[in-house]
């Protein structure tokens, strides 16, 4: 197994130790463009707009939030497959914001990254093989060729794959197998970070717990940090330690999983739980509060608290002024003027609640 | 590929209707709205034939919600096509009885069909952005689902049409009715689809997994627009998902598809009670709960679904199971009642009592190992531990599940 030993590495956060992920402000604004030759800028997509956590060394924090939120590109940019508007991001205690070339191409081996769609995120005509060794071969790790495959097979056997398909194609593979292939690519090079955007959504219910599974084990050999992107808040309650909660490019609540789930604070929270459909007819509710409407545009974001438009105790003041993410006390920061109490939480059907 | 008569559409080979046969499925009342009795759909792929339903028997009551659940390629959505004759012009073989009041509709020419079609069974499809013509105003292609099946003026058509988009929920409907699919959202758009589908009032709505493409709080809006629905119209609903808690949401009854058939129908109270499929305890332990700690590992049912093309032989779940027991690859389970548990079917080859005291242990939190240990069942003969195992079975099961 020598090719996925931990590596000598500090061991997970001790409270005083740096987090390895700080991000700072985080801001992208897609432009919207008008015209063919003669582009005028006439508005923005703000797909994240002042976005600010940590992620501790060890820990898994989850994204969760409805299409649109910004939780993919708060990844992407991250892993920097985008540049930020404005804003920071440090990694391992470097800042990466503004890194290019060579420097940045050692940082990327550190992060890495699985997609939702095990479909499209493998190339169908390069074998299972040199896929998974397709890290080595950017890094130039690994040159010898009995070298290389060894390495690879050890991998394909850590994530649960028959080494001997070393020389088969990924159309050969089920859809769970391809997400495990991903998974072997993304540990290949032991990277610090591993950043799992959406990787059980596309799978069968009954292939979801292999992967999910799977995730945990390799977090708990390797060491890894990881960042657990995904809209199913079972999964995420699941998977993570701490969960941030976004809405319309913002973060709207963040904590330790445990308290955010028995108690959410902002009504964002509340309803996203509310709304999870539970596998137990004997606890259906008849007359459950329903959020009304749709997520507005993040082209034309409502004024101030961004959730004012559809929130049930939005106030004048919602309108006006924007609420910070602060502590509520309860163990998660949340961004709200008039957070849920216990009462408010047990009335709208939190099925987690505590 | 569809002969006018029912028999010579049958497959040569296939046996006669079960007339007598157990029923799946709950209701009560003397004549059910729709019965599927013996439903098989076959379609001859350069690959072999696919068996994407096989033996089907189920049947729904006026104003009453049968929920079939099962994983890609399980046949759930095949059976619902064929009920309203999506699938005659793909090549399909088609045998088995689907009766609608009292009418066979495979027996039904394409004619007499279309008169059923969207008038007395309306449908909704998964992804509705793909299932409204992006061509067309969302109102004019409203009236032209009103028209299709009454005789009413442009502007009757025009004024239901509107009242239908309200009906659904949708704010200002006179003025959205002339908008674009593209300007709506993703949960308007599956209103839209529901006013389409409601046009005509029907008696039984089939929905494929309608709120798979959209977010948690606007499925939860779209389940709680179909539940008023269906109290204000008394039309009954077959809703198909693979998610658990859709169904559990919305389902009287419940129909588990596994390989192109039924292994497991009850009324939803029961099959989450008291499951007694290897494959329902496999799908309801392998789902992370709201509540659940987070230190329980999850127990994923091993292996891939198979192709319907080369099905396990005995019954198609054995590959999986981890009670599976010699003479299970040999010998096809049947559906059949539960000893004494009325109104709850189950095709599973293990002992009743057994299987009751293997749920007991899974319920306490037992691996399935754990739980066969004891009960005192000795382990399958494949034993499939090891997780690799499952690339053994790739390709076929990859490529071969839908036509």
């Amino acid at each position: 197994m020598s090719a996925i030993e931990p590596a000598a590495r500090p061991a997970p956060s001790p409270a005083s130790a740096e987090p390895l992920v700080q991000v700072r402000e985080l801001v992208k604004h897609f432009p919207i463009t008008q015209g063919i030759v003669f582009q005028r800028k006439i508005g923005a997509v703000q797909a994240v707009d002042g976005v600010s956590f940590d992620v501790r060394r060890g820990e898994t924090l989850g994204i969760v939030g409805e299409t649109g939120c910004g939780k993919s590109t708060t990844a992407k940019l991250i892993m920097r497959l985008l540049d930020p508007t404005a804003g920071e991001v440090r990694f391992d205690g470097q800042d990466i914001t503004h890194l290019k070339g060579a420097p940045l191409k050692a940082v990327r081996r550190e992060m890495q990254m699985i997609f939702q769609d095990p479909y499209s995120s493998l190339n169908p005509r390069k074998t299972i093989g040199s896929i998974i060794a397709a890290p080595f071969a950017i890094h130039g790790l690994r040159k010898g060729k009995g070298e290389r495959k060894r390495a690879v097979q050890e991998l394909m056997e850590t994530v649960g794959l028959n080494p001997e398909h070393y020389n088969r194609y990924p159309h050969e593979f089920s859809g769970g197998q391809r997400q495990r292939i991903g998974v072997a690519r993304a540990i290949a090079l032991k990277p610090k970070l591993l950043i799992a955007d959406e990787p059980v959504s596309a799978l069968d219910v009954s292939i979801q717990a292999q992967v999910l599974n799977l995730l945990r084990d390799m977090q708990r050999q390797l060491g890894l940090t990881l960042i657990f992107i995904a809209h199913d808040l079972s999964v995420v309650r699941h998977m993570c330690d701490r969960v941030a909660v976004m809405y319309l490019g913002r973060i709207v609540e963040i904590g330790p999983a445990d308290e955010l789930y028995a108690f959410p604070r902002h009504p964002y929270t509340g309803a996203l739980l509310s709304a999870v459909p539970v596998a137990d007819p004997s606890a259906r509710r008849e007359d459950r509060e329903l959020l009304s409407g749709d997520v507005p545009s993040p082209a034309n974001p409502p004024s101030a608290c961004r959730f004012h438009t559809r929130c049930p105790k939005a106030q004048e003041r919602c309108s006006i002024e924007d609420p910070p993410l602060q502590d509520k006390g309860t163990g998660t920061s949340a961004a709200c003027h008039f957070p849920l109490s216990r009462e408010e939480v047990a009335e709208i059907g939190v099925r987690s609640a505590r | 590929m569809r002969d006018a008569s029912p028999d010579q559409g049958r497959l040569e080979g296939d046996p006669p209707h079960p007339e007598g046969r157990q029923d799946a499925g709950t209701g009560t009342s003397s004549e059910p709205l729709l019965r599927v009795e013996d439903l098989r759909v076959e379609f001859a792929t350069d690959d072999g034939i696919v068996h994407a339903v096989d033996g089907v028997t189920y049947q729904v009551s006026r104003g009453r919600t049968l929920g079939i659940v099962g994983e890609s390629g399980s046949g759930k959505t095949v059976s619902s096509l064929t009920t309203l004759g999506l699938t005659r012009s793909q090549g399909a073989h088609i045998s088995g009885r689907i009766l609608f009041e009292g009418r066979d509709l495979v027996a039904l020419s394409e004619d007499e069909l279309r008169t059923i079609r969207g008038n007395e069974i309306a449908m909704i499809f998964q992804d509705p952005l793909s299932s409204l013509h992006p061509f067309y105003r969302v109102g004019t292609q409203l009236v032209e689902a009103v028209l299709a099946h009454q005789d009413l003026s442009k502007a009757k058509a025009r004024e239901r049409a509107v009242e239908l988009l309200g009906l659904v929920g949708i704010p200002d409907p006179s003025r959205r009715a002339e908008d674009y699919p593209h300007e709506f959202s993703g949960g308007m758009r599956q209103r839209a689809m529901i006013a389409m589908a409601l046009a005509n009032d029907p008696k039984l709505l089939i929905a494929d997994e309608p709120t798979t493409a959209l977010d948690v709080t606007v499925q939860a809006q779209i389940l709680a627009l179909m539940e008023r629905l269906q109290r204000e119209l008394g039309m009954a609903i077959v809703i198909i998902t693979h998610d658990l808690g859709v169904v559990a949401e919305m389902a009287d009854d419940i129909a588990v598809m596994y390989a192109g058939r039924i292994v497991e129908t009850a009324s939803a109270e029961l099959v989450f009670s008291g499951p007694e499929h290897p494959y329902t305890w496999g799908l309801l332990k392998s789902i992370p709960t709201l509540a659940g700690g987070r230190e329980d590992d999850l127990v994923p049912i091993p292996g891939t679904p198979p192709s319907l093309i080369r099905r396990p032989s005995g019954c198609h779940f054995h590959p999986r199971c981890p009670y599976a027991q010699p003479e299970h690859s040999r010998i096809d389970p049947q559906l059949q009642p539960v000893p004494e548990k009325a109104s709850h079917d189950v095709a599973c080859l293990l002992e009743s009592e057994l299987r009751r005291r293997l749920w007991e242990e899974l319920r306490r939190g037992c691996t399935p190992e754990q739980a066969r240990e004891a009960v005192g069942l000795p382990a399958p003969p494949s034993a499939t531990t090891e997780p690799g195992a499952a690339a053994t079975q790739t390709g076929t099961a990859a490529s071969g599940t839908s036509p």
